[in-house]
């Protein structure tokens, strides 16, 4: 059970981090990796309250998750957290304003199926 | 998609696929059993040797998942990188001896059902959309 809550909060932080992640980084366009450049927009983006918001709900998380490892098996921490694909898609499709189609959906139902049978 | 910007998904894919694993693997040498009962025991934790290297290898795959998902759709990139669940299982069976049942390995095949269902669609659906 105590498992399960930390899978818990790894996932709702996981969800909030990454779709801040994305929302800010879409904001901000495609990245391109040249030498000068990089440094400048690195500490642009350090500064940037959606992406440091992003990094704090990743922060919890990551702690969630290493506590969960103290206590279960890898080959059980890492499928129970993908539960977060799900709640990812659907924040896609209505925050994000993604077109998500059927085969996304389809693959979203997929794993979800997967993470309920770790719960058998 | 252009093929410059094909190649660099590719690249970016493949980074991304293969350090989660690796550090995933890393922080679990590091954590198990350790008791966590005080903010001390986890400062001394993100310490460790074993841990400080899965930090080292998540830190590479943040970054690189971050720059990826700058022109890559968040519902393609996410569960594609979930490829990795299979080397985690992988390396959770025979590096570190632990018992998978079936239905462990069936949920495993089914998130990776999933994903290649998604690495099917195309990497960006709303063109126009960014500012």
């Amino acid at each position: 059970m105590r498992a399960w809550i930390l899978v818990g909060i790894v996932v709702a932080a996981t969800v909030a981090g990454d779709a801040l992640q994305s929302f800010e980084m879409k904001r901000q366009g495609e990245v391109h990796i040249r030498g000068g450049r990089l440094g400048s927009v690195a500490a642009a983006l350090a500064t940037n309250k959606y992406l440091i918001l992003a990094i704090f709900c990743m922060a919890v998380s990551f702690f969630a998750f290493i506590t969960l490892l103290s206590q279960s098996d890898l080959s059980f921490a890492v499928p129970a957290s993908a539960g977060s694909f799900v709640l990812e898609t659907v924040l896609a499709r209505f925050l994000l304003g993604e077109q998500v189609d059927f085969r996304r959906w389809v693959g979203a139902a997929l794993v979800a199926g997967g993470v309920a049978l770790l719960a058998v | 998609m252009d093929a410059r910007l094909r190649w660099k998904t590719r690249f970016f894919l493949i980074l991304v696929i293969l350090t989660q694993p690796v550090g995933n693997l890393a922080l679990t040498l590091g954590m198990k059993h350790r008791p966590l009962s005080t903010p001390l025991d986890y400062l001394l934790a993100i310490f460790s040797p074993y841990v400080a290297l899965g930090i080292v290898f998540l830190v590479v795959w943040l970054l690189s998942r971050m720059a990826l998902l700058s022109w890559a759709d968040m519902s393609y990139v996410l569960p594609l990188t979930a490829v990795g669940y299979i080397a985690n299982a992988i390396l959770g069976r025979f590096v570190l001896q632990e018992r998978i049942s079936s239905t462990r390995w069936s949920g495993t095949l089914l998130i990776v059902a999933g994903t290649v269902l998604v690495g099917m669609t195309p990497p960006r659906t709303a063109s126009g959309r960014q500012p």
